[in-house]
This record gives structure tokens, sequence and C-alpha cells, in this order.
């Protein structure tokens, strides 16, 4: 199945992101976040951070969940290789994400190309069905 | 939605529905059709509904779509009956420009001219992927955001006569970094000093044309050929996290209900919560203030070591270009103190207004309108007609036109590196596919950009300038 998809969008960049559950579709939009920075598929295992992020919607916590790449690369030079344990739960009115970040501290032998600013409410889009699509404006 | 053309450059919303106010759009005919391809209109139709603005919702001629707020947008707030919000300063907090000019012609560093962009990449950390060069403790990060380009220079960074040349005078006084929070400052402690990627970028220009003899000669710009130096930068991520930090924070406290937009979300200026966001804004102006002086500082050093002297390279400016601030205005021929919002704006006070240096007091402020990676940029003066048609406020640069998917899709970085060295222009970038996703056809043409600021009178042109050499983050 396809991870994700980029639309045209003038001065930003907007993408879809799919899954046969919430959880997959999450996870690939942290991908077609990262891809937006490094390639993703060429950054190795070496380095597992635990993630939690919360919301009080869905989108706050997408959100939240695309920003923590941001600001681990900021505060930690670490490049996401891939999210893997993705959970979601619900409990009173707050939804909780936690995930298992794998991928690398930043050097020489990755590049760098581009610069995500921040992730956007702008046209987000979470569709629940048989296959689940995020859609996420990030601001570059 | 009813837009009717007032004159050659100035078309309107009238006021309908929900709308408080008109909105306002400097364009000519080629801009307007480009503005209606996207949502720019419909979101400063969104600002005109907003609590407490006043007389107008201006459009800059450079406007695109943006969050909340269009790119391009001005507008102003009551104290007491409006709002502040982040998404009207945008994410990066005090983008802007700062320019150095310096007594170099072309020919003077024609030769060493790649000797020098080489050693300005080295020295200016891009800051991408890794911090700059300098790992700061809490406290000294804490002091950058209260005092800014003061801190810079206590600290060895440029001169006392630079803080006198910028916006602000390099600090905003209402900064209180007690609020922001923890990840801002663990983004913010490794960045300081460092350029950035994106649209970000550092030039070495060369004057192509002067306009305006008179008001260039006060601002040091006297000869064409005459090299300057551009930088363009903002608040790097301390910026972008506390744009976020304040969403949420409003979206919990406050909610976005009755938003036509998420992204619109605000709080009434006089709140805790929205005098805390702007202590907060105002402390990411001055952590970006800082980061241009730094960034100045290893600029001149480079020349000193390269060329031998900086001398004469004097700071000609310092704009911001995503901020907003307290500034009085004359409305209904009452003057107000009111929230002013630019996001990807300049500000374009005219001859007299106080918040200008005394050295420029007699002609109006300088501003700088960058264009695209390889194409000219522009020094322009503000205007006291501007005061009366934008709250003091010209456009900020070229503005998008391609999605950097298409431009990836369409351009080489390489092909773009020999096509500007064919140009006589050297390009150092950290790497291809991003100066492939800055292509300058990407770009709107800056020059009908400024031609409409010019021609409607919210910013006169003062001189176009050319890149000689250009480094991009």
């Amino acid at each position: 199945m396809e991870r994700y998809r980029f639309l045209d969008h003038t001065a930003d960049a907007k993408f879809q992101a799919f899954g046969n559950t919430l959880e997959e579709a999450f996870s690939n939009a942290a991908l077609a976040t990262a891809s937006l920075m490094w390639d993703w598929e060429r950054i190795e295992k070496k380095v597992e951070l635990q993630v939690e992020v919360q919301g009080r919607d869905l989108k706050q916590l997408l959100c939240s969940f695309l920003e923590e790449i941001v600001y681990l690369l900021d505060s930690r030079s670490f490049l996401l290789g891939v999210p893997e344990r993705v959970r979601l739960d619900k409990k009173g009115g707050l939804f909780t994400l936690k995930a298992l970040f794998k991928g690398d501290e930043y050097s020489e032998k990755y590049e760098i190309h581009g610069d995500v600013k921040a992730i956007t409410y702008d046209e987000m889009e979470i569709v629940e069905g048989d296959r689940f699509m995020v859609q996420v404006v990030v601001d570059i | 939605m009813d837009l009717k053309k007032l004159n050659d450059y100035t078309w309107e919303i009238p006021k309908s529905g929900e709308m408080r106010v008109p909105t306002v759009i400097y364009a000519s005919s080629k801009i307007i059709e480009g503005v209606k391809r996207d949502r720019t209109l419909q979101q400063a139709r969104n600002v005109a509904c907003l609590p407490g603005i006043q007389k107008t919702a201006y459009v800059m001629p450079d406007a695109h779509q943006g969050y909340g707020f269009p790119i391009g947008g001005v507008a102003a707030f009551d104290l007491d009956t409006g709002i502040i919000s982040p998404g009207g300063v945008g994410y990066d907090i005090n983008c802007g420009v700062r320019l150095l000019k310096s007594e170099y012609m072309e020919k003077d560093i024609h030769e060493k001219r790649k000797q020098l962009l080489a050693e300005i990449f080295n020295e200016v950390p891009a800051g991408v992927g890794k911090g700059g060069i300098t790992r700061l403790s809490r406290n000294v990060l804490l002091e950058v955001c209260t005092r800014g380009a003061e801190w810079a220079v206590d600290n060895g960074y440029g001169t006392r006569e630079d803080l006198k040349r910028t916006e602000e005078y390099g600090r905003m006084k209402e900064a209180d970094p007690s609020h922001l929070s923890n990840r801002a400052m663990e983004r913010g402690i490794p960045q300081l000093g460092t350029l950035g990627a994106g649209n970000h970028f550092l030039e070495i220009q060369k004057v192509s044309q002067i306009f305006d003899e008179e008001v260039a000669g006060v601002f040091g710009i006297h000869s064409v050929d005459q090299i300057l130096v551009m930088i363009h930068c903002g608040s790097r991520g301390l910026g972008h996290q506390v744009a976020s930090d304040f969403i949420r924070l409003m979206e919990d406290q406050i909610g976005s209900r009755g938003l036509p937009d998420r992204e619109l979300i605000n709080a009434p200026v006089r709140s805790k919560l929205g005098q805390m966001y702007y202590q907060s804004m105002s402390a990411a102006v001055n952590y970006a203030f800082t980061n241009r002086q730094m960034i100045a500082h290893w600029v001149r050093n480079v020349f000193r070591k390269i060329m031998g002297s900086s001398e004469g390279m004097d700071q000609v400016y310092d704009v911001c270009h995503n901020v907003a601030k307290i500034e009085k205005h004359t409305i209904d021929g009452k003057s107000l103190d009111v929230c002013v919002h630019r996001k990807g704006a300049t500000r374009s006070f005219g001859p007299g207004r106080e918040e200008i240096p005394e050295v420029y007091r007699s002609v109006g402020q300088p501003i700088f309108i960058p264009g695209s990676m390889g194409t000219a940029s522009y020094i322009l003066v503000g205007t006291a007609e501007a005061e009366k048609m934008s709250f003091g406020s010209t456009a900020h640069g070229a503005g998008r036109l391609m999605s950097r998917h298409e431009a990836l899709r369409r351009f080489r970085g390489e092909q773009i590196k020999r096509d500007l060295e064919n140009k006589g222009i050297e390009l150092q970038a950290t790497g291809w596919k991003g100066v492939a996703e800055e292509a300058s056809q990407a770009y709107k043409d800056v020059d009908d950009v400024v031609k409409v600021s010019h021609n409607v009178g919210i910013g006169r042109l003062v001189a176009k300038v050319v890149p000689v050499g250009v480094m991009k983050g």
C-alpha cells in the first residue's frame, strides 16, 4: 500500500498518509514529514527514543505527534528512520499516542535538504473507514 | 466574493456579512489574478471578521495563502476590544532582513568573491541537523531573549552603532522569556547564530541601479557596483515552538469554536494569555535580532580576513517581516495605540516617526525586499502615505508561485548552480535539493511586487541590487 502522497501546495507542503489502522496512517504521516527533511529510508536505526504525546482531539494529537519529529531534530539532532509500536489510547476525553522512534543522530553522512517550521491545522483531515487517511499541511 | 477595483493598484472586498471592516488588496492586474487562485482573499476576509479590528484588513502586493492570516496580511486591533493571534505573526517570528553596506566596489572583490563566499559558508553555520558554534546555558539564552542584539554587542558581536540601526534598536522591551516552554528553550539553545534552511539565505550583492540618490545617500549607498551583504533569517526552532505552543494554549484555554479557521485562534490583547503570547513572541523577536547580529559579525570577520579590512561595513538597517507590535496610528482622526500584526510584511514608516533612528528620521525608514535566489532585491524607503494606507506597511518579498514539489520535478540543483555561474553569481549550499526547491522560476517576479509598492505609495524605490554570491542554508 502507498504510504503517503504529496499534493500540490504553492508555498508549503501538503500530503495525505494512509493506513489500515489510524496508528498506521499516523506512522506514515511521520515518515512523510521526515521525508521533507531527509531520506528516512537511509537512516540507520541506532538510536531509540520513546515518544508520548497527547491531544484533546485527533487533530491536536496528530499535530503534536508530527511536531515531535521536528523537536527531536532541533534539540537532539535526531533523524527519524521509522516509528514502531505506535499505540493510540483515549481516556476521559484525552487522546494519547505512544511510539518508539528508531533512527540515528545527525552526522555528515546524512543530507538534510529541508526545514520544517511547523505542523499546521490548515486543511487538516482525518478520515476514518476501511482505510484511514490523514491530510496535513506543513509550514516549510 | 465581491472584489471591486478601486484604481490600477487597489482592490477592495467591501464589508459584508460578518466582516467588521472592509479588506483592501494592493496589487497589479497581473498579481491579483494570481492572488485569486489560492485562498488569500478568503483568509483576508476572515481576518476582517476578528474582534476589535480597526479600519481595514490590508493585503500587500506579494500576498499568498498562509495559515489563518494570509502571508502579506496586515491588521491592527484595538487594545481593549481586540485580539492578538499567533497566526497573524506566523511561525517564523521575526523572520527578517539585515543589510550591511561596504566601501568595496565589485571590481575590488571580483577575484576574491569565490574565496569570500566559501569562507562565509565556513564561518556562518547553517545549523541544519546540527547546532551553531556556541553551546549556551539556559541562563544565557534567557538573557539573549530578554536583551536581544544588545546581548550580542556586549559579547563582542558587532557595535553599538549596529543597534541604532535595527528595528526596535535590536530589543523588544516587552520580552519576557519566563513563559517560554522547555521545548522552545531546548530548540533555541543549539541554534543561536544559525541561518537555517528553506528560503533563508545570505547574499553578497552589488548595487545595480539607484532610483533615489538623495535617500540612498542617507542610507550609505552611493555607487552602482557598490558591495552590500544581505542576511535573511529568523528565530529558528525557538520562534516556531513559541507559535505552536501558544496556538495550543489558546485552543485549550479559549477554544476555536466560532472561528472559520482553526489557525485564526487568538486571545484578547489584554488577557493574561494574550500578554503571555506577546511577551514570548517578543522574546523570540529578540532571539532573531541576536541571530542576525552574530551572523553580521562573522561576515565582517570574513571580509577582514580575505580583503584585509571591514572598514565602512556599516549596518544599513535590520527589519522584521513577521511580528506584532503596539504602535500609534491615526484612525478616524484620532491617535490610537493599536496592536499591528504584520505577517510577511515590512514596517514602512515615513519621515518623522520617532521609532525610526535619528539618522533616517528625515527621510523615512529603510525597507529591504529580497527577491528569490539569484534574482534582484530592492531597497525602499517608508512613506507617510503608508501610515494612512496600510498602518505603515509594505511587501516583504517575492512570494512563491510554484510548489516545492513541482520545483523539484522541474529543476536540478546542479543545473541552477551552473546557470547562476554563467550569470556571474557564485552559489554555496548545504544540498542540491534545497537549491532546486528555491529556483527563482518558482517565485513571483519581485520587480512587479516593488512596482506596486512604489506606485501605490506604501514604500518608495531607492535602489536595486543583484547578487554576486549566494549562501543558501
